[in-house]
Parts: C-alpha cells; sequence; structure tokens
C-alpha cells in the first residue's frame, strides 16, 4: 500500500477537516456500529453473564412483590390471617433483600468490567495514533483526536455500562409482566401489551432524530476543542498581538453553535420523555376503570386488580429503561463510528516486508551495526574531496564531542551510505509534487549540505529518510537497501533528526534528551549534552531532572534547539538529519557547536540542511535544491564560483542596486 | 503524582488539594448562584414546573387509591358508575397535566443548562485568555482544555440528564411524606423511620464520591496532556522511535485514571443497592403493619395500596439519584476545579483605574526600564536592568543565548511584571495600562511561530482584525511574501493547516512577520523574526523593516547580526546585564569589546 494511495482515500473525506463541516456519511447502522466494541467485551462474557444473572434475580424479586400485594389483600386481610400477614411481611423482606445483594453484584462486576473496557480502548486508541503517519495528523485536528479518546469513549462506557444489561433485563422484565398480567386477567393483561406496543415506534422515531442532533453536538464540541486547544497553545501570540477580543469572538460562536444545538436536544427530549410519562399513566387509567369492571363482573379480585396496577407499573421502568437505552446507545453508536473511524485508518507507512534478508535482526540494537555488503548500483556518486572541509582541530583528547566520536570507532570501518534515486513527492492535496527527481548521495561518513531558499522543500527531503512519509516516486536506499523493505524501528534507530523546530515535550531535561532511547547511560547523555553545547542544562534548578515546560516553553529559543540536538545525536545513529539544527543561537556558540558537531560528524552519514555560510561548512558537499529539483552539487567555493543562484542565496551583502539604500556600510567595514 | 521520574520537577505542583474540599464547594456555590443570577425567573418558572409535574404525578396513586375505596363498592353493589367514572376523569387530568408539565421543565431546565454552560464556557475561555503567561507557563494547556472541555462537558451532563431529576426527588420525597403522614400518620412514621439511615448512607456516600471524582477528574487532565502532547509531536515521537515508551506512560495515566473511576463505580455499587434495601425493607413492614390496621379498620384497603404506589414515588427517585449522583458529583468537583481557576487572579493584573497614555506625537513612543530585575524562578534572570529607547529609535538586542534577550521583550510586551523596578511607556508604568491601551501601542513578534488553522489571510489578519483584502495583500508583498502565497493554491485563501504545518518553516515565519508589518504599532518588537529565513529573504524583510519603522521605536532582537544593520544602536546583553550599549560603528571600533568579537565569529563563519 502506497502513501499515496491512503492518501487519496483519506483525502476523499478530510482535507476540510478541520472546519467542522459535515463529515462522515452516516451509513453505518448504530447496530453494525455498536457490534464493533464486541470484540472488547468478549473477554468479560463471564462478567456479562454474572451481571446478567444476578440483573434476572432482582427482576424475579421485584415481580414477586406485586404477587405478595396479592395475598395479604385477597387472602390475609379478606379472611383476617394475622399469622398469613407475618409470613408474607417477612418474605417480602427477603426478597427485597435478594434485590439488594444482586443490584449489589451486578454494580460491582460491571463497575470493574466497564472501566477495563474503557481503559483498554483508550489505551488502543492512544497506541494506534501514535503509530498513524504524520500525515494524517496533519489533517485532524488533535482536538477532534482528543474528544473522541475521552467524550465519546465515555459515551461508550456508559452504554456498555448501562446499555446492554439493561436492554435485555428490560425487554425480559416486559415479557414477564405481560405474562403475569394476563394470567390475572387475559384481556386485561393482552390489552395492556398491546397499548403499550406503539411506545416502540415513538422510540425509533426518536431514535432517528436524535441521533442527527447528537452526531452534530458531538462535531461541533470536536471542533470547539480544537479551536480550545489552539488558543492555549498559541496563547502567546495572541497576547504579543493583543487578539483577546478576536479569539473570544471567534469562541463564542462555536460555543453559541452548541448551545443551539443543545436546546434542539432538549426540545427532542422533552418531548419524548413527556410522551415516555403519559403513555403508562394513560394505561394505568384504563386499568383503573376496566378493571373496576372486572372486578365488578367477579373476573379479578380487589387484590388482583391491586397486583395489576402495581405490576403494570412494572412495566414503566422497561419503557423508560428503552428510552434512556435507545438514547445512550445512539450515542454510544455515534461515538463508536467516530472512534472505528480511526480505528480503520490504518498506518500508511509500515514495515517493510519481514522477511529476513533486508536486516539482520528484529532487535534495533542488532540492526545499528549492520554488516553491509557494499552497494552496489547507486546512481551518481558524488565526489567528494579527499580531506573534508572541517572547521577547527580535530578535538584534543577529552574534549566533549571525543568520547561520542569514539564510541562509534567500531562502525567507523563501516559507516552507513544513503541514496536517493530519483526521488519525488507531492503532498496530499497539494496539486505537483514538492521535490522531483531528486538523485543523491551519501558516501559513508560524509556529510552533505542542502541548501535552497525557504520553502524549497529541504525539510520534505529530510522528513522522507526515516519514514515521515513515503516517496511518490523513485527510492530512497541505505546501504543499497530500500528504505521500505526496512522495519521501521530499525530504520529509524539508524536514523535520527533534529527539526527545525524542536519538539520538545513537558518532561525532564534526561527524559527529553533520551527521548527516544530511555535506558541510555547518563555518560552518553553527559557527551550529548556537551557535544551539542548544551551544558546550561545542569545550571538548571534541579538540573537534569527539572521538568521544561511544555513545549519547552520555560527555556530560552537557543536551549531548546540546543537540547532538541543533544536528543538527536545521543542514539549514535548511522545517518543524522540535521534541519538547521543552529538557527536559533548566537554566533560564538554557533562557531562551538559547529566544531562539536564536525566532531560528531566525521563517522556519521548526514544531511544537513543550511540557510547560512557557517553552517555549510559543517559538510563535504553541498546540493542546492532549488524549486524542488538538485541544481547544482559541489563545495561551498566551487558552487560559489560557479552557480549564480547560490551565490546569491549565501552572500549577506547587498545587491549591487541596493547598496544606496544601505545607511549602515559601517557594519561590513569593520 | 511525583512517583514518575521522567516527567521531572516543577516549581510549582498545582493539584489542588482536597483538603481544603469544604473552601471549595461555598466557592462552587457561589459561582453557581453567580451563574444563575441572570435567569432567576426561568429558575422559578422550572421549578414550579417541576412541582407541578410532581404533584400530579402524586395525585395518580391517590386516585387510585379512591377509585378503590370508592368507585368499585358503588360499582359491585348497585352497578353505580358515576363515582368510578368521575376518579378516571380526574385521573386522566392528572396524566395530561403532568406530561405536559414534563415536556416544559425537561426543556425549560435544557435552556436554562445550556444558557449557563454556554456563560461558563465563555467566561472560563475570557479568563484563560487574560491569565498570565506565567499562569500559562505553569498550568499547562493540557489543564487549560480539559478545564473547558470535559469540566464544562460535566457540568452540561448535569443539567441534561441529572438536575432535574435531583430537583424532582427532593420534591418528590416532600410531597410523598407529607401525604403519607395526612393519609394515616402512623403508617406514614414507619416510613420516615426509614429516612435515618438514608440520610446516613447519603452522607457517607457524597464524602466518599466527592473525594474520588475530583481524583478522576485530576487523572483525567493528565491523561489528556499526555495525549495531545503526543499527538502534536508526533513527527519526534515517530522519528524518535518513542512508541512503545509512550504506551508505558500512557499505560500508568490510563490506570491511574482507571482506579480512580473504578472506585467512583464501586461507591455507586454499594449506594444504590443499600437504597434498594432501605425501601424494600420498609415495604415488607408496610405490608404487615398497614395490612394489621386494615383488618383492624383503621385504614381502608385503598389507602394501603395508596401507600404501597407511594413508596415507588418515594424510593425511586433515590434510585434514580444514586444513578444521576455520578453526573452530579462529576459536575460539582468539575464545578470546584472551574471556580478555583475562575477565582485565581491575574498574576499581571488590570490597573484598578488606568491611566491613559499622551497623544502620538510621533510614529513612536519612548520605552525605558527602570532598575528592572526579574526571574522565572528564585534565581533572577534579569537584574537591576537599566535601559532607555527614545521614540523613534531602532535598537538591536544581542547576546548568548539564555542571556536573557526574549525575557526583555517579554517585559516589555508585559507577559510578566517586573520583581522590582518599572517598565514605562513614555513614562507610564505599564502597570497602569490597560490591556487593550497596552496591546494597541506595542506588539511582539515572538520567537516561536505558531499559526492558527484557517487561511493564511486570516492568520495575517490576526495582526489588525479590521484590515481589509488589501492591506492583507500589500502586507504580504511588502514583507517578499507574496511569491510564495500567490503560488499557493488558493492563494491568500490556502488553508495553512493545522498549525500551519502545510508550509515551510520559513513561510511561517514570513506570515507571522507579515501581521506585526500589517499591526504597525508604536512600538514593535521583533524576537528572532528572521532566524528561518534565507538569506535573500531575509533582505527583503528588512528592506520592508526600514521603510515601516520610519518614526517607531523598535526592539530587534537577532542572533543574525546582518539584522543589526538596519540599527541605529545596539545592545549586547549578557546574564542579564547591558555589557555594551552604543551604536553598532562605535561598537565595532572597540576592538576587544563583546560585540565587535562577535561580528568577527560571524564574519568569519561567512566566509
Ligand atoms: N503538509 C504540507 N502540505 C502541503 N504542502 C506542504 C506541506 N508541508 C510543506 N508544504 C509545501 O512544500 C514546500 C516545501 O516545504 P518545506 O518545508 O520542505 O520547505 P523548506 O525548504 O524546508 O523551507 P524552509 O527553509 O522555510 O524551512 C513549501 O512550498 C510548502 O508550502
Ligand atoms: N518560562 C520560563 N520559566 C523559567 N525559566 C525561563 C523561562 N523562560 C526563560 N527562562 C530562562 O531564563 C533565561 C533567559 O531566557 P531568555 O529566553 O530570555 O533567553 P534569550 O536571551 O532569549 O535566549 P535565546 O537567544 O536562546 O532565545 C534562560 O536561562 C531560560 O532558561
Ligand atoms: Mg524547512
Ligand atoms: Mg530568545
Amino acid at each position: 500500500m502506497t502513501f499515496r494511495g491512503v492518501a487519496i482515500s483519506l483525502q476523499s473525506v478530510p482535507p476540510e477537516r478541520s472546519r467542522g463541516q459535515a463529515r462522515l456519511p452516516a451509513q453505518e447502522t448504530s447496530a453494525a456500529a455498536l457490534r464493533r466494541i464486541g470484540p472488547y467485551l468478549r473477554p468479560y462474557l463471564p462478567q456479562l453473564a454474572v451481571m446478567l444473572t444476578a440483573a434476572l434475580v432482582g427482576v424475579a424479586a421485584q415481580l414477586a412483590i406485586p404477587l405478595l400485594i396479592k395475598s395479604v389483600i385477597d387472602g390475609a386481610i379478606a379472611h383476617d390471617r394475622r399469622g398469613l400477614l407475618i409470613a408474607l411481611g417477612l418474605a417480602a423482606i427477603g426478597l427485597g433483600t435478594a434485590e439488594a445483594v444482586s443490584n449489589l453484584i451486578r454494580r460491582w462486576v460491571q463497575g470493574s468490567a466497564v472501566t477495563a473496557i474503557e481503559k483498554t480502548i483508550r489505551g488502543d486508541l492512544y497506541a494506534h495514533m501514535q503509530r498513524l503517519h504524520p500525515g494524517f495528523h496533519d489533517s485532524w485536528q488533535s482536538g477532534q483526536l482528543l474528544s473522541r479518546a475521552t467524550t465519546d469513549l465515555s459515551a461508550i462506557r456508559r452504554f456498555a455500562g448501562f446499555g446492554i444489561i439493561f436492554f435485555i433485563t428490560s425487554v425480559l422484565t416486559f415479557a414477564a409482566v405481560v405474562i403475569l398480567l394476563i394470567r390475572l386477567n387475559w384481556w386485561l393483561g393482552l390489552l395492556t401489551g398491546c397499548v403499550f406496543a406503539p411506545v416502540v415506534v415513538v422510540c425509533t422515531r426518536f431514535e432517528r432524530r436524535y441521533r442527527v442532533l447528537s452526531r452534530r453536538a458531538q462535531d461541533q464540541q470536536g471542533d470547539l476543542a480544537t479551536y480550545i486547544e489552539e488558543a492555549a497553545a498559541g496563547i502567546r501570540v495572541l497576547k504579543a498581538l493583543g487578539r483577546r477580543r478576536e479569539a473570544g469572538r471567534r469562541h463564542a460562536e462555536g460555543a453559541a453553535g452548541i448551545y443551539r444545538t443543545q436546546v434542539d436536544k432538549a426540545r427532542m427530549l422533552g418531548s419524548f420523555y413527556a410522551l415516555l410519562d403519559l403513555m403508562p399513566n394513560a394505561v394505568i387509567g384504563m386499568i383503573l376503570l376496566l378493571g373496576a369492571f372486572a372486578v365488578g363482573w367477579h373476573e379479578l379480585t380487589l387484590g388482583g386488580l391491586v397486583a395489576f396496577i402495581t405490576l403494570a407499573l412494572q412495566l414503566v421502568w422497561p419503557i423508560e429503561a428503552m428510552g434512556y437505552i435507545l438514547a445512550s446507545g445512539q450515542e454510544a453508536a455515534t461515538a463508536a463510528q467516530r472512534i472505528f473511524e480511526l480505528f480503520d485508518t490504518v498506518p500508511a507507512i509500515t514495515d517493510g516486508p519481514p522477511a529476513g534478508e533486508t536486516a539482520t535482526g528484529s532487535a534495533p540494537e542488532a540492526a545499528a551495526t549492520p554488516e553491509i555488503p557494499e552497494t552496489p548500483e547507486t546512481p551518481e556518486t558524488l565526489e567528494t574531496p579527499e580531506t573534508p572541509e572541517t572547521p577547527g582541530s580535530p578535538g584534543s583528547p577529552g574534549s566533549p564531542g571525543s568520547s561520542l566520536a569514539g564510541a562509534r570507532t567500531s562502525q567507523a570501518t563501516g559507516g552507513t551510505q544513503l541514496a536517493f534515486a530519483r526521488v519525488a513527492f507531492g503532498y496530499p492535496g497539494a496539486d505537483g509534487n514538492v521535490l522531483r527527481d531528486i538523485t543523491l548521495s551519501l558516501e559513508p561518513g560524509k556529510t552533505l549540505v542542502l541548501a535552497g531558499a525557504t520553502g524549497s522543500g529541504k525539510t520534505t527531503l529530510l522528513q522522507l529518510v526515516p519514514r515521515l512519509a513515503d516517496v511518490t516516486a523513485g527510492s530512497i536506499r541505505l546501504d543499497g537497501t530500500d528504505i521500505r523493505d526496512l522495519p521501521l524501528d530499525v530504520l529509524r534507530a539508524r536514523v535520527a533528526c533534529a527539526f527545525e523546530e524542536p519538539t520538545l515535550f513537558s518532561a525532564s531535561v534526561r527524559e527529553n534528551v533520551a527521548f527516544g532511547a530511555p535506558e541510555a547511560p547518563s555518560e552518553d547523555i553527559a557527551a550529548a549534552l556537551a557535544a551539542a553545547q548544551a551544558e546550561f542544562a545542569y545550571d538548571l534548578p534541579w538540573g537534569l531532572d527539572t521538568r521544561i515546560g511544555e513545549q519547552g516553553m520555560s527555556l530560552s529559543g537557543g536551549q531548546r534547539q540546543r537540547i532538541a540536538l543533544a536528543r538527536a545525536i545521543l542514539s549514535r545513529p548511522d545517518v543524522l538529519l540535521l534541519d538547521d539544527p543552529l538557527s536559533a543561537v548566537d554566533v560564538q556558540t554557533e562557531a562551538r557547536a559547529t566544531r562539536a558537531l564536525a566532531r560528531v560528524l566525521t563517522h556519521t552519514t548526514a544531511l544537513v540542511v543550511a540557510h547560512r555560510p557557517s553552517t555549510v561548512l559543517l559538510g563535504d558537499t553541498v546540493a542546492l535544491l532549488d524549486g524542488g529539483v538538485i541544481a547544482a552539487v559541489g563545495t561551498h567555493s566551487e558552487l560559489m564560483a560557479s552557480v549564480p543562484a547560490y551565490r546569491d542565496l549565501m552572500t549577506m551583502s547587498d545587491e549591487p542596486g541596493d547598496a544606496k539604500n544601505e545607511p549602515l556600510p559601517r557594519i561590513r567595514a569593520g | 503524582m511525583t512517583a514518575q521520574p521522567w516527567r521531572g520537577v516543577a516549581a510549582e505542583q498545582r493539584d489542588e488539594d482536597s483538603a481544603a474540599a469544604a473552601l471549595l464547594r461555598s466557592r462552587s456555590r457561589r459561582l453557581l448562584g453567580d451563574l444563575l443570577a441572570g435567569s432567576r425567573g426561568r429558575v422559578a418558572l422550572t421549578f414550579a414546573l417541576i412541582a407541578i409535574a410532581s404533584l400530579a404525578a402524586l395525585a395518580g396513586p391517590w386516585l387510585v387509591g379512591i377509585g378503590i375505596d370508592r368507585g368499585i363498592p358503588p360499582l359491585s353493589r348497585d352497578g353505580d358508575t358515576g363515582p368510578l367514572l368521575a376518579v378516571t376523569a380526574a385521573f386522566a387530568v392528572t396524566v395530561v397535566v403532568q406530561a405536559i408539565a414534563t415536556r416544559s421543565y425537561i426543556y425549560s431546565m435544557g435552556r436554562l443548562g445550556e444558557r449557563v454552560v454556554l456563560d461558563l464556557r465563555k467566561r472560563l475561555f475570557a479568563h484563560f485568555q487574560l491569565m498570565s503567561v506565567s499562569f500559562h507557563d505553569d498550568y499547562t494547556s493540557g489543564r487549560v482544555i480539559s478545564r473547558q472541555t470535559s469540566d464544562v462537558d460535566a457540568i452540561s451532563a448535569l443539567f441534561e440528564d441529572g438536575l432535574d431529576s435531583l430537583v424532582s426527588a427532593v420534591l418528590s420525597l416532600l410531597l410523598v411524606g407529607a401525604g403519607m403522614l395526612l393519609l394515616d400518620w402512623p403508617l406514614g412514621l414507619v416510613v420516615l423511620a426509614g429516612f435515618g439511615p438514608l440520610v446516613w448512607l447519603t452522607a457517607w456516600f457524597r464524602q466518599e464520591s466527592a473525594i474520588a471524582y475530583r481524583r478522576g477528574r485530576e487523572s483525567i487532565a493528565l491523561v489528556i496532556v499526555q495525549f495531545v502532547e503526543t499527538m502534536t509531536g508526533i513527527r519526534a515521537v515517530q522519528a524518535f522511535r518513542r512508541q512503545r515508551r509512550n504506551d508505558e506512560i500512557f499505560g500508568e495515566l490510563n490506570s491511574g485514571y482507571y482506579d480512580a473511576s473504578l472506585r467512583s463505580f464501586r461507591l455507586v455499587a454499594v449506594y444504590a443497592p443499600a437504597i434498594t434495601l432501605v425501601g424494600n425493607v420498609i415495604t415488607g413492614v408496610v405490608l404487615f403493619y398497614g395490612g394489621l390496621r386494615v383488618i383492624d379498620g383503621d385504614i381502608k384497603v385503598g389507602v394501603l395500596v395508596t401507600f404501597l404506589l407511594y413508596l415507588r414515588r418515594f424510593f425511586d427517585p433515590l434510585q434514580d439519584l444514586a444513578q444521576f449522583y455520578n453526573s452530579f458529583q462529576a459536575a460539582g468537583a468539575a464545578l470546584e476545579k472551574i471556580s478555583g481557576v475562575l477565582a485565581e487572579p491575574p498574576s499581571v493584573p488590570s490597573p484598578a483605574s488606568s491611566v491613559r497614555l499622551p497623544d502620538r506625537s510621533g510614529g513612536g513612543r519612548s520605552v525605558r526600564f527602570a532598575g528592572v530585575t526579574f526571574g522565572y524562578r528564585a534565581e533572577s534572570v534579569i537584574d537591576g536592568l537599566d535601559l532607555e529607547l527614545p521614540a523613534g529609535q531602532t535598537t538591536a538586542l544581542v547576546g548568548t543565548t539564555g542571556a536573557g534577550k526574549t525575557t526583555v521583550a517579554r517585559l516589555l510586551a508585559r507577559f510578566y511584571d517586573p520583581d522590582e523596578g518599572r517598565v514605562l511607556l513614555d513614562g507610564v508604568d505599564l502597570r497602569d495600562l490597560d490591556d487593550p491601551a497596552l496591546r494597541a501601542e506595542v506588539v511582539m513578534i515572538t520567537q516561536e511561530n505558531f499559526l492558527f488553522s484557517g487561511t493564511i489571510a486570516d492568520n495575517i489578519r490576526l495582526g489588525k482584525p479590521t484590515a481589509d483584502r488589501a492591506e492583507i495583500e500589500s502586507a504580504g508583498r511588502a514583507i517578499g511574501a507574496d511569491e510564495f502565497i500567490t503560488s499557493l493554491p488558493g492563494g491568500y485563501d490556502a488553508d495553512v493547516g493545522k498549525r500551519g504545518g502545510r508550509l515551510s518553516a520559513g513561510q511561517r515565519q514570513l506570515v507571522s512577520f507579515a501581521r506585526a508589518f500589517l499591526a504597525a504599532p508604536a512600538v514593535l518588537i521583533l524576537d528572532e523574526a528572521t532566524s528561518l529565513l534565507d538569506i535573500p529573504a531575509e533582505r527583503m524583510v528588512q528592506r520592508a523593516l526600514r521603510t515601516m519603522l520610519g518614526e517607531r521605536t523598535a526592539l530587534i532582537i537577532a542572533h543574525r547580526l546582518s539584522t543589526v544593520e538596519i540599527a541605529d544602536r545596539v545592545i549586547v546583553l549578557d546574564g542579564g546585564r547591558i555589557v555594551q550599549d552604543g551604536p553598532p560603528g562605535r561598537l565595532l571600533a572597540a576592538s576587544d569589546g563583546r560585540y565587535a568579537r562577535m561580528h568577527q565569529s560571524w564574519q568569519s563563519g561567512l566566509a
């Protein structure tokens, strides 16, 4: 399955998902949607059985009480038998206790089953979500995902907890009551049963209409949650621009939409519940009238009439329960649809075929030092200069980078070759390809710098290597193996990257640096921090244990970037991808970091995006990306000399024509 | 909660303390009263409707009893249907009244509840927008989100299916109790004896479940934080094979929530059957004692029947309550947290009486830092800073990373208030300006460029909400973003995707920059606003800046010294102190100075 294929199928649903209009056609029936929860319920079948048994015992005890009342009136009272009265009173208490105990058992078991089910689904959902390709997440607001993992899941929990049991017991109660009524008086019983029948029709109509509203409400809530989330994450921007009011207005619009839908829901619920009240009460009235005649005609005893009325009242509960079940079932079905819509999205980027010929082992560690046959047919190998132009001296012993570099000597003989062969890539939904016909080869241990204007596709190219997206055409090879044939874990263990915008998490510094290798020893962490010039971390209030705020917001911009850099080099990857890794640090720190990085890079194959000449110095060769194609490849000085586009991109001075606008020429003079 | 070492240590633990429960409850009551204050009429109407519905519902069993005692005897004696028909007719009337009242109160309650929820949503959102950045720093967006989503939902759910049953249960209890005492007080007293255990049970349940629900809400907030962070940083998660570790962490948090909700389930599992038990025992006793009284001729059969029917009305609503106590408690817990947040005063408060800025003479305003000391935590980041930026001057702020440049900018934008000293705008302390006035004058483009989902035009318009299309496009043109924008499908109406994900990093920065260009405030702060741009694009931006800045006051923070070219003055900051200050030319001349060395490094990087 190619990325493209899935991307297209995804596209038929969302590209405008973020705008919050109509989503899935409601083609799946509620029943079908609910059935899909089945597999999650299956492990709890024994519990369900216990719950059902307990529920039935409870119902039986409940139904027996009206019969006791009949005996009290017709037997004990009519014939003045006080002894019988005591016995009946005790029996009623006994039955009542049985009902309470069975309720206790049912609810207790239900509680553990239902919360466990919710936990399992949520865990599965989270696990599934974090394995879906990033392209999926681009098109889905995390507010929508979140509302599925919380609100929708609780709807399912509510239904799984009460709905199923209530459904079975209420149907059974209904049947049992009608049978008992018929036995008390056949025509009145039959009539009562028939009068209740239309309620089902009412319920079904209600179901259909309520469902539409409840779906709408859920969608609106998801959209509002999305905006709330954005406004929370972007609070600093909103404040910096003073846009409190506008944000409030936009939020209020969403909230008002929810309000309208909810009021519609309340209106509908009001009519429905009123009907649910009206029906049984009308029936009681009818029983009172007709039953009295039956008593008059001696077809029914007085006690029988009372039992009839109390029993008929027992019909109210199943009917009401049906209303609740239908409402919550509707909600749960909608919720289930929304959740399974996510589960049904298959990760477009998956492991290569499991065959053992591609990797030496399944464990990432085993694959981190592979013995790979010298790569055959790689297209157009770059000529790299014999002596890499690394700035600075090659690290004195004991200097920050050396332990990292040293640890890799076992591999120094090997090194990994990375090759792009006629790679093309287009974002789903965008017309045309962002990258076209990219052919590049990075020899083991060499560093290639990728230069290019803003938006030329550098980041896009980088993200293809760890397969955050898959190429649309062509292939990327690691030591001759197509990366799509490698298990994802193996590939991503060998490739590490530092993104242009550091993505940090609200955890300790240590956890953030050891993000990809939680068991990394402290020395490695120290070495990585040193190489990334991030020793400031030790001076934080709790050292490496300091929690850096959300997104690392309690660090300065340059500090964030260096933590992200340390994270990338920690795992000693075979291939290192750095996306403008020093854009947020000052020039002097940059110079130091460049020297330390150069030492790390000596044995690592690296692809580095650079906007500034100073970063270009990290590389052996430079490739110029222009409009999605590789326009030129060569050393920095070669390109400066022969490629005007590159010279333009890398030269600080203004064009000659601009010189007169230049008020402060003294800077260059110095 | 700190048993999770991966989380690290933070300065403040904001998890609410459950010992203060009583205080919290009164605070949430106040909030609720406040929210309902505007709709007193509707509250009264709703209550009246519920009372009518309850009364009508109670009339039913009473009429049944009368029917049995007064309707049936004449019928069986001499076929007189009159009394029976009269009772039945009365019964029919109550049924209809009940149906109408029920329909109306549910709708009315729904509207009332949704009004309250709407109001609450707006208040919360506005409040979070108002709260200072330092509050957000440690409250974290996960909590902000869960307050506004799951907590508000809990309150909404209460109105949707809990509150009316609470009210009608209480009403039924009172009415039925009174009715039974009226009908036959000895038998009535027997029933009311059941009250003792009920009150005790309910008190126990209330206390236990309050704790359980608060734990539940707290643990779900942690789940939400983890969820949102993972999905937002999905690229890092996948690139670093973080999934398995995340599964572990999430499993732990998810289990925490599981434990909390299991506990509350179990509480209901005990409470509800206990109520049933009390009700059933009393039914047995009534059957026995009432039967005796009928045999003794103290009451008629019809009265006993009415009692038996009433018992259901007495205990069934309590059952419902146990059912809905979930949503009730959840809402209570949610309300506690919400009222807690709403009660939190902004640490950057609005002035009691705001001072008006003097009219703007030129395009800019002067800025002065007077003895400013500030730290995020215990140690100070800015230390006794004295700095004067005359109106119209363009100042470049440079220095090593972590020197405190962004902090200076944040103080000027009043994200934080200084611990000591004052920040003055045209001689007015920022603390004396109200927020809209300040924001109209001082605008900052932050180091983190954040785009909202929506179109490019929407995002640029954030700089000036009243801007029309032409202004937006000319801003785009001026900074050289026009070319890439028009090449996008849809141009200025192109959707930027979630957090601007469909644009490249440099393009996002250009869009953020266009906001500043459009806003054109008196004082403009640019924090690394061009760090992600390529050199030609940066040149374009600088050219635009030169024309735009003109008379405005500007503070430009940059590591790329090329940006400094347009500055009149350079300030070198180190460890929160100014180490050099002067026009760039002069600083450059002091060849062993800080700036000159920086410049040298930079020059050598350009080789
Ligand atoms: N998710 C996406 N969907 C659609 N188009 C995208 C997406 N991400 C990027 N693009 C487009 O692809 C092009 C290349 O983007 P990319 O991020 O690779 O640029 P870049 O070379 O890294 O630029 P910069 O130097 O600004 O970081 C841009 O024109 C951008 O608008
Ligand atoms: N929200 C915060 N909470 C706690 N500490 C913070 C916070 N923001 C910044 N700091 C700390 O304050 C110091 C100064 O940070 P600041 O962001 O002002 O630096 P900067 O000069 O802008 O650096 P850079 O060039 O890297 O952006 C740093 O040591 C940083 O760790
Ligand atoms: Mg990029
Ligand atoms: Mg900064």
